[in-house]
């Protein structure tokens, strides 16, 4: 398998990474190595062979459908990146929100 | 006496429970030696006045004979793990300045054991490495260094700081975290112990998420019975973690103490016996099963038919799981904001800027591999291949009890070396991936020095949850290797 830089600008795009142009060559060059590497897997019949995607045995537990904890809006938003925005300024575990650019016009 | 710091933990709780010591003199010496030895990198933040404090109120705790499994043990923390307060970073950029409000598991598990914090561990970004050459402050430097030759060498990775400072006396034990070999090849390559559990034997919950079907806590120490101490403290059910096992925990200590392997059948499998090893590391190998022998083991020829797809196939699993994982840095909620015109340039400007190379690498793979019309053909497949892995491993463990491998195919190497291609670096986990890939505990053990004098580990690995059998077996060879070395200078 070859990826192209086209392909590589392609999947940056869908992983949201912003890829310099300049980057694209060598990006695709270390993937299709990978890739190519990669391919050996194809010696492996494994028809009839169930995918594993979990070593644990164990079922995913339930537990009842109870708030277990909450009240705690401050420690949320603590990390903001772009600042919180909080309803009561003087009450911050009353809720408050994250900052985006705007999305709707 | 001797230095505080020579002291292993074993060594320590003696001491500490005869109030030959303090909590608080114990803290200082190591935090002295944190001073010392800075240049090495080891440490991404130190936290100093956190120690002492930690350190007066285990004394404190001890006054009141409320002493813990590891009252008063000073120990290192992968900056992997969540600490409340305490910046966490997984060495990203994106990470810089992020200051968790909880903490994870299994450091909460370590507090309520009396441990003492000094500081976070340096590693590879978000552990994706194997020389700590990936972190975005900088590599971590080996203590050891080749006879004659001044060249700074790797001291693997991911969890190269975590293995730098056990092995450099700054600490007697660290976390780490192994995804496919992050806590054995450093271990290997410091010349300590490191251990990896069985997948769900310790609590994911609160570590920075790499590849969560493999991603596993564990310990490093300067002894088998110091790695088995903190993985009793470590260990345990936690509801938080959906792939934690309801099992309750061993007494592993009390299994590493005891050396007796008369009768243990050890797999050798034929398959790890592989061009680009060197024969050092084959001869040391050859070596250990000659040990475990004289000690009353049995050696059994096995055979692990699909080893050499491991690595390929966890290149695989492990940057699709990473793909998604680390869509949750998108700059809204915490960590790294770039701004840009609009929402979509924002999220692609903050990745960009936020992720170095590796990791920007593997979550282009991951992606790739699950996107619309390569899922089956790359991820599927990889999963099938996974089965047939294990398959294998239950195959192998019909006729053995446990097995022993080389831990790395060379010793460190100098910084700047294998880096010529992203493939000739995931080379470096091809023995420790397979059992990583079939959830399966490994197991470190130092046992000589090659030519250049630097340390060599050999791998144990054991069914799953039976750490117990594989301690016992690490520690009949660490008695027969009676590995006492250490790095000049330290």
């Amino acid at each position: 398998m070859s990826l192209d830089k086209d392909m590589v600008a392609r999947i940056a795009r869908l992983a949201r990474l912003k890829v310099p142009a300049e980057e694209l060559g060598t990006l695709a060059g270390e993937l299709s190595g990978i890739f190519a590497w990669i391919e050996q897997l194809n010696e492996v019949d494994t028809r009839d062979v169930e995918p594993l995607s979990s070593v644990s045995d164990v079922t995913l537990p339930l537990r009842p459908d109870k708030v277990t904890d909450g009240g705690m809006a401050a420690r949320v938003l603590a990390n903001a990146p772009g600042g919180a925005v909080y309803i009561d300024p003087s009450d911050k575990n009353a809720g408050g929100f994250f900052t985006v650019p705007k999305v709707v016009e | 006496m001797a230095s505080l710091t020579d002291f292993t933990i074993a060594q320590l709780r003696a001491a500490l429970a005869k109030k030959e010591t303090s909590a608080v003199e114990v803290a200082d010496a190591h935090l002295k030696k944190l001073d010392e030895h800075r240049a090495l990198n080891a440490f991404i933040t130190e936290t100093p006045e956190k120690a002492r404090a930690m350190a007066a109120a285990s004394d404190a705790r001890r006054a009141k004979g409320e002493a813990g499994l590891l009252e008063g043990i000073p120990l290192a923390i992968k900056d992997l793990f969540c600490t409340e307060g305490v910046q966490t970073t997984a060495a990203s950029h994106i990470l810089e300045g992020f200051v968790p409000q909880y903490e994870s598991t299994v450091t909460t598990n370590l507090w309520k054991s009396g441990a003492v914090m000094v500081g976070k561990t340096n590693l590879d970004e978000f552990a994706m490495g194997s020389s700590n050459m990936t972190s975005h402050f900088g590599g971590v430097e080996n203590p050891w260094k080749r006879k004659g030759d001044n060249r700074k060498l790797v001291p693997g990775g991911s969890s190269g700081g975590s293995a730098a400072a056990v092995a450099a006396y700054m600490v007697p034990g660290s976390t780490g975290t192994d995804t496919g070999g992050s806590i054995r090849q450093p271990a290997s390559f410091c010349g300590i112990v490191g251990l990896k559990p069985t997948y769900g034997r310790c609590s994911r919950w609160g570590v920075v998420a790499f590849a969560s079907s493999l991603d596993q806590p564990g310990p490093f120490a300067r002894t088998v019975e110091d790695s088995a101490l903190l993985l009793q403290a470590m260990a345990g059910h936690d509801p938080k973690d959906s792939t934690s096992a309801p099992l309750a925990v061993p007494d592993f200590a009390a299994a590493a103490r005891n050396p007796d392997i008369n009768g243990l059948k050890v797999g050798i499998p034929k398959e790890y016996r592989v061009d680009g090893t060197s024969p050092e590391i084959e001869a040391l190998w050859t070596r250990g099963m000659e040990m475990l022998k004289a000690a009353g083991a049995v050696p059994v020829e096995v055979s692990l038919p699909h080893t050499k797809y491991a690595l390929p196939a966890y290149y695989i699993v492990a940057p699709a799981e990473c793909s998604s994982n680390l869509a949750r840095y998108d700059g809204v909620r915490f960590g790294l904001r770039v701004p840009g015109k609009d929402l979509a340039e924002m999220y692609q400007n903050t990745r960009g800027a936020g992720f170095g190379k590796e990791v920007r690498r593997r979550i282009m793979i991951g992606t790739y591999v699950l996107s619309a019309g390569y899922y089956d053909a790359y991820y599927k497949k990889a999963q099938q291949i996974r089965s047939l892995i294990a398959r294998d491993f239950n195959q192998a463990f019909e006729k053995c009890d446990v097995l022993l491998t080389p831990t790395a195919p060379t010793a460190a190497f100098a910084a700047g070396e294998k880096m010529d291609d992203p493939v000739t670096m995931y080379l470096n986990d091809m023995f420790t991936i397979p059992a990583s890939m079939a959830g399966l505990p490994g197991i470190s053990v130092p046992a000589g020095l090659d030519k250049d004098g630097l340390p060599l580990g050999l791998q144990l690995i054991g069914r799953a949850f039976d750490e117990e059998t594989m301690l016992r077996a690490a520690a009949a060879l660490e008695k027969a290797a009676a590995f006492t070395m250490r790095p000049a200078g330290y």
